[in-house]
């Protein structure tokens, strides 16, 4: 399972830059969905695949053996919000941007350079 | 300690009562009473340190390896009161350089969330919630880049936007890694961890991403172009808020993360950082003097002076640390100023660019004494801040054999005099434009605009006189960062390295 993961967090970020590197500002925002979405697969299996054990357990100390890792769960969960809301953030900048401007090409971008 | 949350509830209460508050005047009346607020708080939590005490607390109660614990040390006060003073000088001054769509509580709500963010992260003991407060820093810089809606704001927001996301996508692998590979993210415990650690090699990844994430969030040598791309195109009070605080905050987390737990492989990480040190004062230095735009001048300016305060974590003496700090803290300080003051040049002629004004000497001595004492500050002329600053990194080179990163940062303070002299000799020496210039145009500035630089300049200026108090902090300070047994058993409880 791990190594089904691994690849497609690899593939993943390969799309990702790809489409970092396209001249529309909109695909360039579509790479930074797939980019963040690789990262949080990454933040997600980096305690390994744990199937069918529980995370919380009362009572006696368990065996570390028979237990999930829930925090990168949660750490995931943290950066899934935050990376969908900031994506919300870019598409609106680029909205507002496409309406004063009527460009979509990051070529067209070179007013605030030098 | 329940205190230090204070200086995040604040701002996170400041914000609550802004949202509900519509009323301009009463917004501005209730963001310079909480800063104050803000700014006395931080001073008591800093004087309770003495004598080299670290203060924590769990957060939620959890025991410290597994809930979120904030720590506050020496390194962290210090960054935190100079934050705050830049908070409470900047809240005055909005007031008078906020226009149009800005002048409501909209900008103010957006301010105390980047404030509640960068002291978050200045008081975070955990690499995650370290994570979530520069998101915080991140979303509201975003909003306060933009908030004019002009075309150039936009697109500067746009690439702004863009390095700055990747650097957090970075930064986030790099935790997802070092969970991977550690079992914790408390920074105590990583350095428990890690200090011990027999295959220091293996850390180099995450390191690495770290690195790549903070050298953006720095404004470092290959990653700055957002900085230089963007800074000068929203409205002025933001960009000294930015000037201040940002930059300063990337590298604050890479001085405390390459002190406290990425300190296998040392000599490669060492050297890499001098390197780029080097580099980024050179070409922060050089484009700065290419330029005629005072505020783009000045944001070269601010890549420039992060290469002294990374070149003090490169030669990684206590000496050489704590004139990092030391640097750090006066950095802020006078870049705030200078932003403020080029603001006030703005108000008076009506324009950034050098060509276009001129003979401000002669209309209003007041504003170049204010220019001057961040200016001289900046350049390191005695007896202001920044000498003493520059003063410690350059004989901690020498004293560590680092010949060669003195002189490029000694070549670099002329590079930085030289943009200093330009911008006085442009704006308050030479004669003032025939074409554009009446006498008419010149706004005389009122005190209460002046107020923050008179501040802020007072403050450079008694760094400078009390330059061996100071020292004597940020000496403490390093000693803290560079054995940090004290800092992993408070955050632990008497866990023993």
């Amino acid at each position: 399972m791990e190594i089904i993961l691994a690849i497609l967090i690899g593939v993943l970020y390969t799309a990702g830059v790809y489409m970092l590197l396209r001249r529309s500002i909109l695909k360039f925002i579509i790479g930074i969905i797939f980019l963040s979405n690789a990262t949080n697969l990454l933040v997600f299996i980096s305690s390994g695949i744990i199937a069918g054990k529980p995370a919380f357990v009362d009572g006696t100390t368990p065996s570390p053996n028979n237990l999930a890792d829930p925090l990168p769960q949660a750490l995931v969960l943290t950066a899934i919000v935050i990376g969908f809301g900031i994506v919300v953030f870019t598409l609106a900048l680029k909205f507002k941007f496409f309406e004063t401007t009527g460009t979509d090409d990051l070529d067209q971008l070179q007013q605030t350079d030098n | 300690m329940n205190a230090i949350a204070l200086p995040i509830f604040i701002p996170f209460l400041l914000i609550l009562i802004l949202v509900v508050v519509r009323h301009t005047r009463a917004a501005q009346f209730v963001s310079v009473l909480g800063s104050t607020l803000l700014f006395a708080v931080s001073l008591v939590l800093f004087v309770s340190l003495k004598g080299g005490k670290i203060h924590t607390l769990n957060m939620g109660s959890w025991e410290a390896p597994f809930g979120i614990s904030l720590v506050l040390d020496y390194f962290s006060g210090l960054m935190l009161v100079t934050a705050s003073l830049i908070v409470l000088c900047l809240s005055v001054y909005t007031i008078y350089f906020m226009d149009g769509e800005h002048r409501n509580n909209k900008f103010y709500v957006f301010f105390f969330s980047l404030t509640m963010g960068v002291n978050g992260a200045f008081l975070t003991g955990d690499a995650f919630n370290l994570y979530v407060w520069f998101e915080v820093i991140l979303i509201s810089s975003f909003v306060l880049i933009t908030l004019g809606n002009t075309k150039e704001q936009l697109e500067g927001g746009i690439k702004y936007m863009a390095l700055n996301l990747i650097g957090s996508l970075f930064f986030l692998a790099g935790l997802g890694l070092l969970y991977g590979k550690t079992g914790t993210l408390n920074m105590a415990h990583l350095a428990h961890i890690l200090r011990t650690s027999e295959q220091p090699v293996l850390i180099n990844t995450s390191a690495a991403l770290f690195f790549l994430a903070f050298g953006i969030k720095a404004a470092l040598f290959p990653l700055f172009f957002w900085l230089p791309a963007s800074y000068h195109t929203s409205n002025i009070s933001v960009t000294s808020i930015f000037a201040g605080l940002l930059t300063k905050v990337g590298v604050y987390v890479l001085i405390r993360f390459f002190t406290l737990f990425f300190v296998q492989d040392q000599i490669f990480w060492l050297n890499l950082f001098l390197v780029i040190a080097g580099l980024t004062m050179v070409v922060g230095g050089m484009a700065a003097s290419s330029h005629y735009d005072t505020r783009r001048i000045l944001s070269y300016h601010i890549i420039s002076q992060i290469g002294y305060m990374i070149m003090g974590l490169g030669i990684y003496t206590p000496l050489a640390i704590a004139g990092a700090i030391f640097f750090t803290i006066h950095n802020m300080v006078a870049k705030t100023n200078i932003f403020l003051v080029s603001g006030l040049i703005n108000r008076a002629k009506g324009s950034f660019y050098l060509k276009d004004i001129g003979g401000l000497f002669k209309q209003s001595p007041i504003l170049a004494i204010l220019f001057i004492l961040p200016a001289f500050a900046l350049a390191g002329v005695p007896p202001l801040s920044g000498f003493f600053a520059k003063f410690i990194l350059i004989k901690s080179g020498i004293d560590a054999g680092q010949y060669i990163i003195v002189a490029v940062a000694i070549a670099t303070a002329m590079l930085t005099l030289y943009s200093m002299i330009k911008i006085w000799n442009e704006a308050f020496l030479k004669k003032a434009p025939d074409s554009i210039e009446t006498e008419s145009s010149f706004k005389k500035p009122v005190f209460a605009e002046l107020l923050p630089s008179i501040i802020l300049g007072a403050t450079s200026l008694l760094m400078g006189l009390f330059a061996a108090t100071i020292f004597g902090y940020t000496m403490v300070a390093a000693e803290q960062l560079l054995v940090p047994t004290n800092y992993i058993e408070s955050v632990l409880n008497g866990l023993k390295p």
